[in-house]
C-alpha cells in the first residue's frame, strides 16, 4: 500500500493538476448561471392537489353572502379570486374576470385587508363578477390558502380540491389557460 | 367640452384613488403591531418571527417587514402562540402552505440532508487521510 501510493500520484499527476482549476471553473459557471437566469420570485402555494383548508368568511358587503369553504365543494369547479380595492393589478384583471363570469364561470371573491366602502367603490368602478365575497380582514384565510399576495386566483374543483393557482393578474392572454384549467377540474 | 369633462373625471378618479391606495398601509390584523401581554410568550413569538420570511419583501423577516402581509403573519404567529401552540408547529403550518422557502431556519428533510451530511463526511474523510499520513510519517 505504502509502495503503491507514490506511483499512483505520479501517474495521476498529469491530469490531477488541472482538477482544482476545473472545479473552480465549474463553480464559476454555476454562479454565472444563477446570476444571469432571471429568478422566479413567486412563492407558489404547496396546497395544489390538496383540499381547500376549512374557513368561514363573513360577508364583505351587506347584500352579498360571505364565503364558506363548503360553498366550493358543490360539484362544480369554481374560481376563487383573492383581491383588494387597494391592489392596482386587480384593476388590470377586472375585464378578464368579467369575461369569465359572463362565460358562466362561478367566481368567488376573497377581499383582503379592505373596508366595505373602498370595496364598494372598487366594484362600482371596475365591475363586479363575484357571486360571494368573503371579508378576510386580518389576512388569515389568505395565509391558510398559501397565497402570498394579491391578486391570486385559485381553480377549485367540484370536490373542493385546489387544482391551480394563478399568481398575479389574469391578463387577456391567460384567459384560455384559466378556461383549460377549469375544464380539467370539471373532469 | 367633452375633453374637459374627461379631464375632470380623470381628476376626480385620481382624487378617489388616493385614499383607497393608502389602505394598503394599514394592517387590520389585531396583533400586527401589538405585543402579547405575557413577555415570555412575546419572546417566543419574536424568536419565531425573526426566522420567518416575509412573502412580499423577500429577504426580510416578518419581524422586520412593514408589508401588510407580514403584519398578518405576525398576528397569526402571536395569536397562535397566545393560544398555546408551539413555535415549531406554527412553522410547520406555514411550510405546509408555502414550502421551505418561508422559513429561514433550515429544515432537515429527505431533500436537504446532504447539506448537513456532506460537511460531516468531509471532516471524517480529512481525519482519515491525515491520520494515515501522520502514521506513515511516524513509521519513517
Amino acid at each position: 500500500m505504502s509502495e503503491e501510493t507514490p506511483t499512483t500520484t505520479r501517474k495521476g499527476g498529469g491530469w490531477a493538476i488541472w482538477l482544482p482549476l476545473a472545479l473552480f471553473a465549474a463553480f464559476v459557471a454555476l454562479v454565472l448561471i444563477g446570476l444571469l437566469r432571471p429568478a422566479d420570485r413567486n412563492v407558489e402555494s404547496t396546497l395544489i392537489g390538496k383540499p381547500v383548508p376549512e374557513f368561514q368568511l363573513p360577508p364583505a358587503l351587506p347584500a352579498r353572502p360571505g364565503l364558506d369553504s363548503r360553498d366550493l365543494a358543490n360539484g362544480k369547479p369554481h374560481l376563487v379570486n383573492i383581491f383588494a380595492s387597494w391592489c392596482l393589478p386587480c384593476r388590470v384583471e377586472a375585464p378578464q374576470l368579467a369575461a369569465l363570469a359572463e362565460a358562466g364561470v362561478p367566481i368567488e371573491g376573497i377581499s383582503v385587508r379592505d373596508t366595505t366602502e373602498a370595496l364598494q367603490r372598487f366594484l362600482d368602478e371596475h365591475g363586479d363578477p363575484f357571486q360571494r365575497i368573503g371579508a378576510d380582514d386580518d389576512g388569515k384565510v389568505q395565509l391558510s390558502l398559501g397565497s402570498s399576495g394579491v391578486p391570486e386566483t385559485y381553480v377549485i374543483d367540484g370536490k373542493g380540491v385546489i387544482r391551480y393557482q394563478h399568481i398575479g393578474e389574469i391578463r387577456p392572454e391567460h384567459v384560455p389557460l384559466i378556461l383549460d384549467k377549469l375544464r380539467e377540474a370539471s373532469r | 367640452m367633452s375633453r374637459l369633462i374627461v379631464m375632470l373625471l380623470a381628476a376626480i378618479g385620481l382624487f378617489c384613488a388616493v385614499p383607497s391606495l393608502a389602505q394598503e398601509e394599514q394592517s387590520t390584523a389585531p396583533y400586527a403591531y401589538r405585543q402579547l401581554d405575557d413577555p415570555a410568550k412575546e419572546q417566543q413569538a419574536q424568536d419565531l418571527m425573526e426566522t420567518l420570511r416575509c412573502l412580499q419583501c423577500q429577504g426580510q423577516s416578518i419581524a422586520d417587514s412593514d408589508a401588510p402581509i407580514a403584519g398578518s403573519m405576525r398576528s397569526l404567529v402571536r395569536e397562535r402562540i397566545a393560544s398555546g401552540e408551539r413555535p415549531e408547529e406554527i412553522r410547520a403550518w406555514l411550510i405546509e402552505r408555502y414550502g421551505d422557502y418561508v422559513s429561514y431556519a433550515p429544515q432537515l428533510t429527505s431533500l436537504t440532508w446532504p447539506l448537513f451530511a456532506v460537511p460531516l463526511a468531509l471532516v471524517l474523510l480529512a481525519f482519515l487521510l491525515l491520520r494515515r499520513r501522520f502514521r506513515r510519517g511516524g513509521d519513517r
